[in-house]
């Protein structure tokens, strides 16, 4: 997993509340066996009309949404499937973080596995990062987000941010206590034999 | 004193990892082909093994045809869901994970096919790339939906470092009125407490109307705690659970039947147990419920109107009601059983079990579908489908102008070719009414499947009391 210390850039800002996965890649496009590719397809109906053409009034398809490596969203962000196509999607568009309210469990799971940032952020602090026009700097050590002079803090679960910071194979990790699950299993076939 | 949840959890821990979280162990994995291409691929490309292929079961649902099965995958018209399924299929070829084809008579939706088999156990881990798992907590299972690093994770160490969830006990107090049941409890559970009120908690429904339920219901219910935020729902074992599972061609027998009967029965929760939240519905005046919105929250009795969008408890509310009801193409205020329906489909995980496809037969039966109104019958397994043939239940769909399809996930979400035109009204026994989740600007609303019958005749929403 790429590791994810700090990092700078613009925001699209896309506020509304339980932005779901099927919103954010749609189903049509699970039938992929392949992790990358994606980003054409993010938020598929809302950024292509009917005829396949881009929808101006879409914030991906204007500056800075484009470019932007950053995006905000509303309140239970990631709600829905556990289709991991959704941050895959996300990161193969360019993002590296989601800044919102709060998130759904199993969509937060799926970004950390990726090394994308899902960050808690005050709905307040969140208007007011969309408002200004600056780039930001998101800062995982110190938990902090900075624009244009002014720094907002944000939350991020612990287990999540270490990994995070130190890019883990978290199989790799797991490995490593191999001797530990070994156990487990020798009691669970005496205690419990029917599993 | 100890909740069924810790009681689950604790069993489980491997080793503690701090920060609340811990490694678990996954006695269970279901497999399908949607979310497992790129964990196997994963595991190739690190070189590693599948660690307790025998723990796992795999099956292709999402993707099949529900029409002309008879040249199996070779039969899929889509290219690349054809290349998916065959990805499974050649991935369960490499390793001895059981596999149940295509055109195996057991193949269905992973969360039927996995409590049909008795893979599904009380005091067991289950889980499966797919975030509707939580069914399988209706026998007493800690269940729930993981990503595809999570599934390549498991097959690679059986394990899984998990955050430990919090405790929310639904109370259910009160018999379940005629017209109802466990998908109109559940509709409601989510309408009061929100899309996001079990985030990070696991759901332990108790009480005497749960109780009540028999293990499909308890399924259904358990199935949609995810649409109210919970990774987990869990339903505690009983003698209905074991009588269910008793036989079962997965599930223990002999002396070690009897020694999983005795750990078992030591599952629920003690009496004293503390939860963090706890939440009771008295259902004896619940009457049949619809979703009228695009999220599972947005839910009103069959006798109620669209809410008025100024009216809403907060202004946020009052903005998605606003665009809920733009998307759905419903007047504010509007009497929901005035709304005509294009397509009425009768299945899922949620409500494509033997006593859904009864219920909707018993509305069904000497009636018929309103002209116009397509109605796709999708039992939840080749099971599920034999029995209700041997039951005659298919003559009663076809005789009442239904089509009678083969298994799968079908149009719950449209990844197959039955999915809905924009625009076209559906009553859906599923499970989720996003935008888009049915085909490109469908319209759903999430109904039970004798509320679904009852929308076929009628050609609009209906009050299935009207039937009975
Ligand atoms: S029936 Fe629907 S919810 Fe259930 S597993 Fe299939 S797609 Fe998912």
């Amino acid at each position: 997993m790429i590791p994810f210390i700090r990092h700078t850039g613009k925001a699209a800002a896309f506020i509304r509340e339980n932005i779901d996965t099927d919103l954010i890649i749609p189903k049509q496009f699970l039938t992929t066996i392949l992790r990358s590719g994606l980003g054409r397809h993010l938020f598929h109906d809302l950024r292509y009309r009917e005829d396949g053409s881009e929808d101006p009034a879409f914030v991906l398809n204007r500056e800075p949404g484009r470019s932007a490596t950053l995006l905000l969203g509303g309140a239970n962000f990631g709600c829905g499937s556990s289709r991991e196509h959704a941050p895959w999607a996300l990161m193969d568009f360019g993002f590296r973080a989601v800044l919102a309210p709060s998130f759904a469990d199993i969509f937060r799971t799926n970004a950390f596995k990726n090394g994308l940032l899902p960050a808690v952020v005050e709905p307040e602090a969140l208007e007011a990062l969309a408002a200004a026009p600056g780039a930001i700097t998101v800062d995982l050590e110190a938990l902090t987000l900075a624009q244009d002079g002014r720094t907002y803090p944000f939350a991020c679960e612990p287990w999540g941010r270490s990994a995070l910071l130190e890019g883990l194979d978290e199989i790799e990790a797991t490995l490593r206590r191999l001797p530990a699950i070994e156990a487990f299993e020798a009691r669970r076939r005496t205690e419990s034999a029917w599993l | 004193m100890k909740t069924l949840y810790d009681k689950l959890w604790e069993s489980h821990v491997v080793e503690e990892l701090g920060d609340g979280t811990a490694l678990l162990y996954i006695d269970r994995h279901l497999v399908h082909e949607v979310t497992s291409p790129q964990a196997f691929e994963g595991l190739r490309m690190a070189g590693r093994a599948v660690r307790r292929p025998g723990a796992a079961l795999a099956v292709a649902d999402h993707n099949v045809p529900t029409r002309q099965r008879a040249s199996g995958i070779a039969g899929i018209q889509d290219p690349t869901s054809r290349l998916q399924v065959e990805t499974l299929e050649a991935n369960m070829a490499a390793c001895p994970i059981p596999y149940i084809p295509l055109l195996d008579p057991r193949q269905g939706i992973v969360h039927i096919i996995g409590p049909e088999q008795g893979f599904t156990l009380p005091g067991s881990t289950v889980v499966c790339g797919d975030s509707h798992t939580s069914t399988h907590g209706a026998f007493g299972a800690l269940a729930f939906g993981i990503g595809t690093s999570e599934v390549e994770h498991v097959l690679a160490t059986q394990t899984l470092v998990q955050k430990r969830a919090r405790n929310f006990r639904i109370r259910v107090d009160g018999a379940l009125p005629r017209g109802t049941g466990a998908k109109d409890l559940i509709l409601r559970i989510i309408g009061d407490i929100g899309m996001a009120g079990g985030t990070g908690f696991a759901l332990e429904f108790a009480g005497e109307a749960v109780r009540g339920l028999g293990m499909e219901g308890r399924m259904t219910l358990c199935n949609m705690a995810i649409e109210a935020g919970a990774r987990t729902g869990l339903v505690a074992p009983d003698a209905t659970t074991f009588a269910y599972l008793a036989g079962r061609p997965m599930a223990p027998s002999g002396a070690l039947w009897e020694e999983a009967l005795r750990a078992w029965r030591a599952l629920p929760s003690d009496p004293g147990a503390a939860f963090d939240r706890e939440h009771r519905v008295d259902v004896s005046r619940l009457e049949p419920q619809v979703t009228w919105g695009t999220s599972p929250e947005q839910v009103a009795a069959i006798t109620d109107r669209a809410p008025r969008p100024e009216e809403a408890a907060t202004e946020e509310k009052g903005r998605r009601a606003e665009s809920a009801l733009a998307y759905m193409g419903i007047r504010p205020g509007q009497a929901l059983q005035e709304l005509a329906v294009d397509v009425v489909f009768i299945g899922s995980c949620t409500n494509g079990r033997l006593s859904d496809l009864r219920e909707a037969a018993q509305v069904l039966r000497g009636r018929r579908a309103a002209p116009g109104v397509q109605v796709l019958v999708v039992p939840g397994s080749g099971l599920v489908k034999a029995q209700a043939e041997a039951e005659g239940l298919d003559r009663v769909f076809r005789e009442a102008g239904c089509e009678w399809r083969e298994p799968g996930c079908s149009m719950c979400l449209a990844m197959n070719d039955d999915r809905l035109l924009p625009g076209q009204r559906c009553a859906s026994t599923s499970n989720r009414n996003f935008e888009g989740r049915q085909g490109r600007l469908g319209r759903t609303h999430l109904v039970s499947p004798a509320m679904a019958a009852a929308a076929a005749v009628r050609g609009r929403l209906a009050d299935v009391r009207e039937f009975l």
